[in-house]
């Protein structure tokens, strides 16, 4: 049954060893939203967004994205990681290789495009996130918000249909934060489907369309950002509210 | 240049131009990192610094070589050098008769090395899988490969497994030089399979995750993410098992191979003059790891000298 949304996850279940980290999570995306995942440390956030690519493997339940459902199949694998970008806390860029090689490597191994298209386009998603200027350096001579803009970019230039974030600006100092916010507020804008996990609640009441919270590896609470930060109805997420935002 | 000054540490207080830094602190100098990206110049140093090692081992040699050979020459009954003294006919033709063995130590080496890097990383990759039943492989090859002395290998590899190859209708002969060449490849193999092991692990999990989700199957992710970045940490190690291959070649000589020890042991037979002749086999070994040493270093400086990881 294939219901159009971008991912759809119904009753997901996963477990590492005997810990239940994920204990019935369902939720829907549809194609052109935004979804903000929040919670506290350790609530399962980012295990939700690996089970999405397919970084590790839920026990119980469905995950389909773009319709096509999850397996051990590894054409259903590959077909997922062709259709979903992922963005890391640590950008986990390829330190032995420069920028425009980091951005090409995907596009010319993984889809056979030639090395000057795939250069091509490298450069145009660089222009994109605005350091068209680096694409000769290595990572480790960037700062840190260019070395997650840069990531941002070798995700999309596999032109993903999903772009997931986990915690995209976690690992940067402040002042670095905005430059990889504006580059996914424009990336939202221009209508690209994504879902972050992110503690940056200014960011969120102006991209999202739909808030998740989660704690102890449940979803507690979903809704309109909106209603979400106004009025928010479960005790644990007016405790967690009160304390990410007072600072 | 400006970081040059503090890259050098503490200045003397002598003045504003301290002189060029004496070759001690070269050495110290070539192994700060920090210095190294800020200093153009720094490439050079660790050249130098490194290469002084080596040509100061060769200088020992050149000059301790000919002082031992000479002195035992002219002195004693105790020590009989004619027999490899190089301006006698027949002490050139011995010395000729030892060294010529080097070619065929240095080829089996060779191929035992390349045969066991490769069966190596194949015994590497189940060690490094998800799946328990791929690590079982790699640790049963691994424990019971590597608890087999080498001379007992070679002794089944050179007389027991044709028996085998026999029984299955099989006629493949072993000679000595690729008996040794077995034996010294899949005994080395259970080492290096561990180096690659030890090298891909170090690599940070990210790294192979960044590339799957970037569409890299498998082998790609192998291939252009993590042996990329394993390889510094697995050369030197798999440097220190091609010494050991090269040493271990010697017992090729039990089968028949002929080869530098074989040449030795011959040469001992006829001339009954052991102390001169296992000396200059020693020699002979020494010069082989000596060159291999600044091979290695060579490469290792021409992987580096690309910007650091
Ligand atoms: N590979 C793993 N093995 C065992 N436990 C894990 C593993 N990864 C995460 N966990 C545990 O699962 C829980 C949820 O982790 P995670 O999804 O990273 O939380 P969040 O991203 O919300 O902080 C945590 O308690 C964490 O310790
Ligand atoms: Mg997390």
């Amino acid at each position: 049954m294939d219901t159009g949304a971008a991912i759809e996850m119904i009753g997901v279940n996963k477990w590492f060893g005997d810990f239940h980290v994920l204990k019935d999570v369902s939720m829907s995306v549809n194609p052109g939203e935004r979804v903000v995942i929040c919670g506290p440390s350790g609530s399962g956030k980012s295990t939700v967004v690996r089970c999405v690519c397919r970084l590790e493997t839920h026990q119980k339940g469905v995950i389909r994205v773009d319709g096509t459902e999850l397996t051990d199949d590894p054409g259903s694998v590959a077909a997922i990681r062709s259709e979903v970008g992922m963005v890391f806390q640590q950008f986990n860029l390829f330190p032995h290789l420069t920028v425009l090689q980091n951005l090409m490597l995907g596009p010319t191994k993984a889809r056979g495009l030639s090395r000057l298209e795939a250069e091509e386009r490298a450069r145009m998603y660089l222009e994109r996130v605005k350091i068209p200027e680096q694409a000769g350096k290595r990572p480790a001579q960037l700062s840190g918000g260019q070395q997650q803009r840069v990531a941002i970019a070798r995700s999309l230039c596999m032109e993903p249909k999903v772009m997931l974030f986990d915690e995209p600006t976690s690992a940067l100092d402040p002042e670095m934060i905005a430059e990889v916010l504006d580059a996914m507020v424009e990336l939202a804008e221009e209508g690209m489907t994504m879902v972050v996990v992110t503690h940056e609640m200014g960011f969120a009441r102006e991209v999202a369309d739909q808030m998740v919270f989660m704690d102890a590896g449940e979803i507690v609470e979903t809704g309109s950002p909106a209603e979400f930060f106004e009025t928010p109805k479960s005790h644990r997420c007016q405790t967690f509210l009160n304390q990410i935002l007072r600072h | 240049m400006k970081n040059r000054k503090t890259c050098l540490g503490p200045s003397t207080g002598k003045g504003d131009h301290p002189a060029p830094p004496p070759a001690r602190w070269r050495r110290w100098l070539s192994s700060a990192n920090e210095c190294h990206q800020s200093l153009r110049a720094a490439p050079v140093l660790r050249f130098r610094a490194n290469l002084t090692g080596g040509i100061q081992a060769f200088r020992l040699l050149a000059v301790c070589a000919p002082l031992l050979l000479v002195s035992g020459c002219s002195s004693s009954t105790a020590w009989g050098w004619y027999v490899i003294d190089p301006r006698t006919e027949s002490g050139w033709t011995n010395v000729k008769f030892l060294f010529s063995g080097m070619g065929s130590t240095i080829l089996i080496s060779l191929i035992a090395a390349a045969l066991s890097i490769t069966i190596g990383l194949i015994v590497a990759l189940p060690g490094l899988s998800d799946r328990w039943h791929f690590r079982i492989i790699n640790r049963v090859y691994v424990e019971f490969i590597r608890s087999i002395p080498l001379l007992p290998m070679l002794f089944w590899v050179f007389y027991g497994l044709p028996i085998i190859f026999r029984s299955m209708g099989l006629d493949i002969p072993i000679d000595p030089f690729w008996g040794a060449i077995i034996t010294l490849a899949v005994s080395d193999s259970a080492f290096t399979a561990e180096i690659y092991r030890a090298g891909i692990q170090s690599v940070a999990r990210g790294q192979s995750e960044a590339a799957q989700t970037i569409g890299l199957n498998y082998a790609q992710t192998m291939r252009y993410v993590v042996l990329p970045q394993a390889i510094r940490r697995i050369l030197p190690p798999l440097a220190n098992q091609f010494i050991y291959i090269v040493k271990m070649s010697a017992f090729a000589s039990v089968i028949g191979m002929q080869e530098l020890t074989r040449h030795a042991n011959e040469l001992v037979v006829t001339e009954y003059r052991p102390l001169e002749i296992y000396s200059l086999l020693i020699l002979e070994y020494l010069i082989l790891v000596l060159l291999i040493s600044a091979g290695v270093r060579w490469l290792e400086r021409r992987m580096g000298s690309d910007e650091r990881i």
